[in-house]
């Protein structure tokens, strides 16, 4: 088991020097000037470009320039934003917003998810395994930008001017606590929760027929048991293993349930900056994002190894 | 006779001379977008206590669906039972309600699988698989179910049983897989052990070890087998009696040596001599041509006909119904029957 | 014992005149997986209606004269005195803010959208599938650098990574969108040919090929070839419709397609501010867009469970 943790901290090293250079590159390497760029939407000054110039090291080689932007990285350095307040402190305000966030989905999705594909392929072929299939089916279907409007009209004002009940907000108030989450996170988590379920459903029909299944039948256990014990515990190895990755990336798909919330997260800092174009608040916004979606793959791959005894022993 | 009688008596409640199961004129047919396929088609076996039914046929033949269909464990969409009884200690379960036959299911009737590795469940430990049955079944506790596990792994000779009961079933052989499922069918010393193609994916060395531990534990425990293989090599040591089936029906039972000495049907004439002899070396071996029926499109008359070296026009158009066999002089020879319209010709020729 | 040893036509043993049997049989077999497939969407509603809504979709976007008159971009379009009203008779979708018919936008802006969704999803396939089949084939050093090439790109979200690179271009069109999600999206369909390739390559069949002299390229890319794309229809076909919610989400941030160019995502982006006054605004374009995601995925979801022969 040591192994192969090991093995695969060796392997995410060069998969995340090469993320961050690829993203540091991008920024560098594409067409239009780049002090343009930092400057915003104003024609720079040339005595300030230089200026620019100097203070980012745009005149020193690429690599250099990424080893001094890697390095203070590490010492928490993330830059600053034109107006001159600190990347990270930009970013440290705004992270705790998004983590609640992304949790609250993380626990609806993860929930309702896998109850639904449970019900779903334990009842095959009847209603209600129909009513998932398609549900999830429309969910999936629906950008989550439009699934945000309509939920918000629809619980968030009908139901407050029609018929006086006030279950959630319109926008987001931070004083109603964790109620305040609820409708943001259901619709960040609308998707996911549309892909866990059909997932739970195909991986729990497959196990169904699985060799194991039938003799724990033929054991004489009761449903239940052979369900509970035997066919979840193997079908949920796949659903769990996307969980985890999902986590990652529910952080980074805050990014428009933030805008139509108004939510002050990451999300919102992000298109606040591309609106602005204000490229050192994109990049450390994205490779921190990109950071945290490679150690969440990482985690849930150790994690597989766990659930998965054969995987330890390869 | 008399030792398969007194095997009887010592099992307890049985009345000498009932069988522990009986399978009667068993129909199952399995529906899918084809058509109607017959996989089961009025099959009759029984067996008595302490003894050991061989049930011989290739793939397809409804062997493994006749087993299923008496474990409760066929898919029941696609599969139906459209007529018979299984009657075991008397009683018919196909009558009986689920609840009941679940009650029977791992603890009076067994069984073991073909593929020991795809029909453990490899993220649970071997020991955990064992002593389930205890906790189920017996209500023991995880410590004491440990210890029964430990005590079945032992008593089918795997070795450091304590040390081992925590692996997983990846982590054993073949054959080491293949005891701990015997191990598991045996736990609650159930009546009868059905074994489909137990040895099968084995090698052959194996083979003879795990044939060996199942007849060994047959006798400790006075258990009736029986072992569904297609392979007659496997047979010959362990069986009282072998049925030869094909296509869904039975084509030949008869004890065991009878069958080998002298088969009354062309199948099993066939079967046998495809046996690789050592005697035979240099010269082609022989195999019978053509291939099992499509159950969908099974033929008319007796479904061999078409593969068989001696079918007459009788063969093609009536299906033969299963003769007791008699010898020269006419005595009837017990537990001998033949589904063949020429089984005097294949018997005595 | 036996005095004449007869001989079958076809194979000896049981055991050999199945392998036999079914070697003859293989091409057979993967062409019926496709004729099965074939047969099985003809009669899946599910599919039909996927297929005509996409089909009419298709129309539209080549020729969106056929189905308004007038078009959004000329001089007279938008009148302000029209300024947000309600769908009536002749203007189905009634007005925007600006007074532009939205139903003559919807119509037209259908082009991008499905262009985007048409064109990401084609350099996706071939692409990917390209070096999946180079990867999955070649194996060794081939497959590892080309592995965790992708790797890279994997980690970054198709959202955000859209995001960066789209505000740096500046430009944002339907060919530039997709260039930039074809080349974040390759990797997708990199994996599952690559996945598919190496399920393949160790079956049986594939030796057999082997031991009767195939050579490695020509016979092989005949018999691995049409088994691993399956997985790899199926994934496109889903994906085509997420390509084309994805550049909805771009545009409706501001960084996808740029006006006066028309999506579906800036008509939404901009009918926010008065969502609450004058919802069909906004609810329109986003209906369409629903259903186009929806008839996409319908299709593909549909090829999914024609190619799946577990899930019969």
């Amino acid at each position: 088991m040591g192994r192969y943790v090991i093995r695969r901290l060796i392997q995410a090293i060069p998969v995340l020097i090469g993320a961050t250079l690829l993203i540091y590159a991008l920024v560098h390497y594409l067409p239009g000037d780049p002090v343009q760029a930092l400057a915003g939407e104003k024609r720079a000054d040339p005595v300030v470009a230089d200026m620019i110039r100097e203070k980012y090291h745009l005149n020193d080689p690429f690599l250099v320039q990424y080893w001094n932007y890697i390095t203070g990285v590490f010492q928490g350095d993330l830059g600053e934003s034109l107006t001159g307040r600190s990347v990270s402190e930009m970013i440290g305000d705004a992270f705790p917003y998004t983590v609640n966030l992304a949790l609250v989905a993380f626990v609806i999705e993860a929930v309702v998810g896998v109850a639904a594909g449970v019900m779903a392929a334990l009842r095959k072929g009847k209603f209600l395994d129909q009513l998932v299939l398609i549900s999830t089916l429309l969910v999936i279907s629906i950008p989550v930008f439009v699934t945000g409007f309509v939920l918000q009209l629809v619980l968030g004002v009908k139901l407050k001017n029609d018929y006086g009940i006030e279950i959630f907000s319109v926008s987001f108030n931070e004083e109603d606590g964790l109620r305040a989450y609820l409708l943001p996170a259901f619709v960040l988590a609308s998707m996911s929760l549309a892909y866990v379920a059909r997932l739970t459903r195909t991986s729990l029909m497959e196990t169904m027929r699985a060799d194991y299944v039938r003799t724990a039948v033929a054991k004489g256990l009761k449903r239940r048991r052979v369900i509970g014990r035997h066919a979840l515990r193997n079908a949920l190895i796949p659903i769990v293993t996307f969980l985890g990755a999902d986590l990652g990336g529910l952080m980074g798909g805050a990014v428009i349930t933030e805008r139509i919330f108004n939510i002050h997260g990451i999300g919102g800092l992000l298109a606040q900056s591309v609106y602005q174009k204000q490229g050192t608040i994109i990049v450390g916004v994205v490779t921190l994002l990109v950071l945290i979606y490679l150690i969440t793959t990482l985690l849930v791959d150790l994690l597989y190894a766990v659930l998965d005894p054969r995987i330890r022993y390869e | 006779m008399t030792t398969v009688i007194e095997k009887n008596q010592k099992s307890g409640r049985l009345e000498v001379g009932t069988p522990l199961l009986e399978v009667k004129d068993l129909h199952v047919e399995f529906h899918t977008r084809d058509g109607v396929a017959k996989a089961v088609n009025g099959v009759n076996y029984s067996v008595a206590a302490g003894e050991t039914l061989a049930v011989l046929g290739e793939s397809g033949s409804g062997k493994s669906v006749t087993a299923q269909t008496i474990m409760g464990i066929l898919d029941m969409p696609p599969g139906k039972i459209s007529q018979g009884q299984i009657l075991f200690r008397g009683q018919d379960m196909l009558a009986m309600k689920e609840e009941e036959r679940r009650q029977i299911r791992g603890q009076k009737i067994a069984m073991i699988f073909q593929d020991a590795l795809s029909s453990l469940n490899p993220v649970m430990t071997v020991g955990a698989q064992l002593g389930e049955m205890f906790r189920v079944h017996r209500g023991a506790s995880k410590k004491e179910a440990r210890e029964k596990a430990i005590e079945l792994m032992e008593r089918v000779r795997i070795p450091a049983a304590r040390q081992r009961v925590g692996d997983y079933p990846h982590q054993f052989s073949g054959g080491m897989r293949q005891r701990i499922m015997i191990a598991m069918a045996l736990s609650m010393e159930p009546d009868l052990i059905i074994a489909d193609e137990p040895t099968t994916a084995l090698d052959v060395t194996v083979q003879a070890q795990v044939m060996d531990l199942l007849a060994e534990l047959q006798d400790e425990y006075n258990m009736g087998l029986i072992l569904i293989t297609h392979d007659l090599g496997v047979v010959a040591d362990v069986a009282d009696k072998i049925a030869v089936m094909y296509a869904g029906r039975i084509v030949e039972t008869a004890p065991v040596h009878d069958l080998y000495a002298r088969p009354a049907h062309p199948y099993t004439k066939g079967l046998l001599r495809s046996i690789p002899r050592l005697d035979q070396k240099g010269q082609e071996l022989y195999a019978i041509k053509g291939l099992p029926p499509n159950l969908l499109k099974v033929p008319a008359g007796c479904a061999f006909n078409p593969r068989c070296d001696v079918a007459t026009d009788l063969c093609r158009t009536e299906i033969p119904k299963l003769h007791q066999v008699t010898d020269k002089d006419g005595k009837e020879l017990t537990g001998r029957r033949s589904a063949c319209h020429l089984w005097k010709e294949t018997l005595h020729g | 014992m036996s005095d004449t040893i007869t001989k079958g036509p076809e194979a000896p043993s049981d055991d050999n005149g199945a392998k036999g049997a079914a070697k003859a049989q293989k091409p057979e077999r993967v062409a019926s997986l496709w004729s099965d497939a074939l047969r099985d969407l003809r009669r899946n509603p599910v599919f039909i209606i996927g297929a005509v809504l996409v089909f009419c979709l298709l129309v539209i976007s080549a020729v969106p004269q056929l189905f308004t008159d007038g078009s959004p971009f000329e001089g007279g379009a938008c009148d302000l005195a029209n300024s947000l009203q309600r769908p009536s008779a002749e203007h189905w979708f009634g007005f925007d803010v600006q007074g532009c018919d939205i139903y003559t936008r919807t119509v037209w802006g259908a082009r991008n959208s499905v262009t985007v969704g048409v064109l990401t999803t084609l350099t996706v396939t071939v692409v990917g599938s390209l070096l999946g089949l180079l990867a999955g084939w070649k194996g060794g050093i081939v497959d590892s650098i080309l592995s965790r090439f992708t790797e890279i790109f994997f980690s970054i979200p198709l959202l955000l990574g859209g995001m960066l690179i789209m505000s740096m271009l500046g430009t944002g069109n339907a060919y530039t969108v997709s260039l930039v999600m074809a080349v974040l999206g390759w990797p997708q369909i990199f994996r599952i040919m690559r996945a598919s390739v190496l399920a393949n390559k160790n079956n049986d069949y594939v030796m057999a090929a082997r031991a009767l002299g195939a050579g490695s390229g020509r016979i092989t890319f005949r018999h691995i070839l049409p088994n691993a794309i399956a997985p790899v229809i199926v994934v496109a076909a889903i994906s085509l419709g997420v390509y084309i919610g994805a550049e909805a989400a771009l545009s409706y941030l501001g960084i996808g397609v740029q006006p006066p160019q028309i999506s579906w995502g800036l008509m939404i982006s901009d009918a926010q501010p008065r969502f609450l006054n004058a919802p069909h605004v906004l609810l329109f374009p986003a209906a369409v867009l629903s259903v186009t995601v929806l008839a996409f995925i319908m299709l593909g979801d549909a090829v999914r469970d024609a190619l799946d022969p577990k899930l019969r």
